[in-house]
């Protein structure tokens, strides 16, 4: 066995003992050491010249991180709500049989560890799960038992027969069982693609030439929050610095998105360039690719690329012989934490500390990585505004509507034909983009996540755009005997776990919420729970500091627009509720634990989503 | 109107014009012109940290926190309203639930700032259920004990200690629900550098870092709240210029 203390001195070493690189430090250490026990802790302090308890507030904050020892195959099955719906109860009982542990344990030979997590990014592919660093999709039960049956016997896990995917995900060094479910591709991301036209361009003007291009085309963030991007870049460049950083935000947290990765397969090349040219267009020197570690299996790959830029010139010193002009990019990995998709929290995670956002004003134009002056941009709108600069500002606002400029990548998944990416000029209904992802009897559509709104059909006539239904590309689609109730209260499992926990009312709230909308599913509700609901969630709503405390309750928010009469039917019509916070069940259970049989007549119930 | 009055940028409160300088936020500002915003996790001398958001005031109609947005010329702001008020006693009910506070067996009562801020605001009895976690105490160190059942996160150690000890004694660790301080050793505060003079020691708004051996010094009764709300000096100061 490794020892950690040996494993924690070398790994800093070779990243130069310098404590900014901690996230790195840490995910090498977890991967060589199996876990990150508490003398690595000492060991990385006393490397780094930091405090321990610094360390370990980095090392304890990220779900891929562990104080005890994990197998040599982590197996984190994904229970998204789509992957709950496909199944993935069935794939984890089969895990459970073949290993005979619970999730969250590990096999007494320390071969297998299994761990739940939320999204990874497959749902157009669920069930799917992550072995150590690599996707296993639409994952049955044989499966399950053939994957076991390999690894068991000492195997590696090269020795998986495991169908390549299309596309890239067959290149030698991604070698992937994903498949990119590419179903439309559009003018701007996913048209063709020669290396370097855009970047020529955008070197013969000045860099606030480029600012003004990027302006009149409207174009708006990829990332939800659709905030004007040559805005965006004009602060950064007003804003005075010794250093200037351009960020990539690829870590694609939100439920049911996975266009991302998509482009980060077929279109790495456009991201980049889209980079290099804000840099040009910023006065940046400096770029980063924050890449969630779900999507571990494209790092070999994506290195690979930028390596082969960095060879023709299109990064590093002189780019493309402009004098002066130097620019490269990096990759940061994250660690399994959807907060740190929010720009702030990605901004910690990068400077390797625990993924807590930070307090704006200031915000990241002003004061970003490292404090200094910072564009962070969806992988999407790197794209773009590459394509922008190719193409010309009003071939870009042709496309779309007059406020929502240019096409949008969907990812589209749940009850439907063809789940995939979409890429569509934006202003299509929802009406027209069920019929193209072969959608029948669809009861209601998730918008924008597990942070956007669930409609129902009335609203079904609605245009995808910033000024109606805004999504950075979500699309679920759930059909007949779907239960809203149980959906939204998968989601609210999703930021219970989520949370950074840095403010009350998200840390707090969240739980509040999800345990009183579970009453409605376990038929345990009054009628002033609906009440309690609303106002609690308008506090979470209203007072939570960053964006995912302030999205959280919409799940319950817009069900109770939406979907009301669901709430209604499941209130306690008769029968008097003398406490209805007490569970007569969970009060039962420990004692029914050190029993070690269930109470015959208050077996726990648990809310969860029903395939 | 004097040389200094016109280096300042005025805005309202509650339609009460104040004055205020540059670079302050709106919770500094206020107080210097005696309003009283309600907050638990911004403390006089330390850097401002939004976590507790019992000071969300509405600015320009919308939400944030004062203790860390910056004062700007013209801004209107909402502080005492029952909307707010209801709001704050929420946020207050969820601290109260989410941690494990029995006043009556509380060496803190009657200093104790979450207390004091349930009695302010008029709580009678959380809204919220109680969650009854089970958390640990740390009587590891020689002088001084902590009692996680009564954090609520604020910080405010965290940053006593690093910003004024000049230390770094207290982190976040975990996250989530499941977050909670840290100490800066393996088996907990009694291998810390902290001292029972530190700053953090004393910065604790509740009663979770207590100092040992100084208990009931003053008895229940007689302790800066049982006497007066919080927040009265602060507008003491307002009545004292009127
Ligand atoms: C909880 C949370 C998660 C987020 N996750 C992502 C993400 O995975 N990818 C992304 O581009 N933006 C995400 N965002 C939005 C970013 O904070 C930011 O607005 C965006 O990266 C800016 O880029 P854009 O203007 O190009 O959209 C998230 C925001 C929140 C509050
Ligand atoms: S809202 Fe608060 S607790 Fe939630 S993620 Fe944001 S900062 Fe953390
Ligand atoms: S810390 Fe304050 S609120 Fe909590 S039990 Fe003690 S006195 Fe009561
Ligand atoms: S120990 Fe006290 S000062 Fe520190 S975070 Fe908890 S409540 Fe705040
Ligand atoms: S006092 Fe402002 S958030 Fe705590």
């Amino acid at each position: 066995m490794t020892d950690n203390a040996s494993v924690s001195r070398q790994v800093c070493g070779n990243f130069g003992n310098d404590k900014g690189r901690l996230m790195d430090i840490l995910i090498g250490v977890q991967a060589q050491a199996g876990c990150i026990a508490p003398e690595a802790l000492d060991e990385i302090a006393k490397s780094l010249s930091m405090n321990r308890v610094e360390v370990e507030s980095a090392a304890t904050f990220y779900a891929f991180f562990s104080d005890k020892m994990r197998g040599r195959f982590v197996i984190r099955l994904c229970n998204d709500v789509i992957d709950q719906l496909q199944g993935a109860d069935r794939v984890a009982a089969a895990f459970r049989a073949e290993l005979g542990i619970e999730f969250g344990q590990t096999t007494a030979d320390g071969l297998f560890s299994l761990a739940y997590t939320p999204c990874i990014g497959m749902s157009d592919q669920a069930p799917a799960v992550l072995i150590n660093d690599r996707v296993v999709t639409k994952v049955s039960t044989d499966m399950v038992r053939e994957i076991v049956q390999t690894l068991r016997t000492g195997k590696s896990l090269e020795h998986l027969k495991l169908t390549l995917g299309d596309g890239n995900n067959s290149h030698p060094l991604v070698r992937a069982m994903v498949n990119n479910n590419l179903r439309e591709r559009g003018a701007v991301v996913f048209a063709p693609y020669t290396p370097g036209v855009a970047l020529q361009r955008a070197l013969s003007e000045q860099p606030v030439e480029i600012i003004k291009i990027i302006k009149a085309s409207r174009l708006r963030g990829r990332g939800g929050a659709g905030f004007p991007t040559g805005m965006k870049w004009e602060f950064t460049r007003a804003a005075p610095g010794e250093r200037k950083f351009v960020v990539c935000n690829a870590d694609e947290g939100e439920p049911g998105t996975f266009k991302d990765r998509v482009i980060l397969t077929e279109a790495p090349g456009l991201v980049f360039e889209g980079m290099t040219i804000a840099g040009y267009a910023v006065g940046a020197s400096e770029g980063i690719v924050y890449l969630r570690g779900e999507y571990a299996y494209l790092l070999a790959y994506l290195e690979d690329v930028l390596a082969k830029r960095r060879a023709a010139g299109l990064l590093g010193r002189d780019i493309l012989g402009k004098a002066g002009f130097k620019f490269d990019i990096r990759i940061q990995l994250g660690a399994g934490a959807y907060v740190c998709g929010e720009e702030t929290a990605l901004l910690s995670s990068c400077e390797g500390k625990a993924g807590n956002p930070k307090t704006r004003p200031p915000f990241p134009a002003q004061k970003g990585y490292l404090d200094m002056p910072t564009v962070i941009n969806n992988v999407e709108t790197h794209c773009a505004a590459a394509r922008i600069v190719e193409n010309g500002p009003s071939w870009f606002a042709s496309m779309g509507t007059k406020a929502s400029s240019g096409t949008k990548v969907f990812s589209v998944s749940g009850d439907c034909a063809q789940p995939g990416v979409y890429e569509i000029p934006f202003g299509i209904t929802v009406q027209e983009l069920l019929a193209r992802v072969g959608a029948t009897d669809t009861i209601a559509v998730q918008v924008g996540g597990a942070s956007g709104r669930m409609i129902g059909p009335s609203e079904f006539g609605r245009q995808f755009c910033f000024d109606q239904l805004a999504t950075g590309g979500s699309v679920m689609v759930f059909g007949k005997g779907r239960d809203p109730l149980a959906i939204a209260h998968g989601f609210m499992d999703f930021f219970v776990e989520e949370s950074c926990g840095y403010c009350t009312p998200c840390r707090v709230g969240t739980r509040l919420l999800r345990e009183r909308l579970g009453r409605f599913l376990e038929g345990r509700a009054e009628a002033a729970d609906l009440d309690y609901l609303e106002k609690t969630s308008k506090v979470v709503k209203n007072a939570s500091r960053c964006g995912l405390g302030q999205t959280a309750p919409n799940p319950i928010l817009s069900t109770l627009q939406s979907f009301r009469s669901e709430y209604e039917r499941c209130i306690k019509k008769n029968g008097t509720v003398f406490l209805p916070s007490f569970d007569p069940g969970k009060a039962v259970a420990v004692a029914a634990g050190i029993a070690g049989r269930a109470s015959e007549h208050f077996g726990t119930k648990k809310g969860g989503v029903k395939a | 109107m004097s040389a200094q009055d016109a280096a300042k940028l005025s805005f309202t409160i509650d339609g009460k014009e104040v004055k205020a300088e540059p670079g302050q936020t709106i919770l500094q500002a206020a107080a210097l012109a005696g309003i009283y915003i309600p907050h638990l996790c911004a403390m006089k001398g330390l850097s401002p940290w939004g976590s507790c958001r019992v000071c969300t005031v509405l600015v320009n109609g919308k939400p944030q926190a004062a203790c860390t947005m910056p004062v700007a010329e013209g801004m209107i702001v909402e502080n005492d309203t029952a909307e707010l008020k209801d709001l704050r006693s929420s946020i207050v009910e969820m601290l109260f639930v989410e941690g494990n506070h029995f006043c009556m067996f509380c060496e803190k009562s009657g200093n104790c700032e979450l207390q004091a801020m349930g009695y302010r605001l008029g709580m009678l009895q959380p809204r919220h259920d109680y969650m009854f976690p089970t958390r640990q105490v740390d009587a590891s160190h020689p002088d001084v004990m902590l009692d996680h059942n009564r954090c609520i996160l604020c910080a405010r150690c965290i940053r006593a200690s690093k910003e004024l000890d000049g230390k770094n004694v207290f982190q976040f660790i975990h996250r989530g629900a499941h977050k909670r301080i840290g100490v800066d050793a393996a088996g907990g505060a009694g291998g810390t550098n902290l001292a029972v003079t530190d700053k953090a020691a004393e910065a604790c708004p509740v009663g979770c870092i207590v100092k040992k051996r100084v208990g009931f010094a003053v008895p229940i009764g007689q302790r800066l709240y049982d006497t007066k709300p919080i927040g009265s000096h602060i507008e003491a100061g307002r009545a004292a210029k009127e």
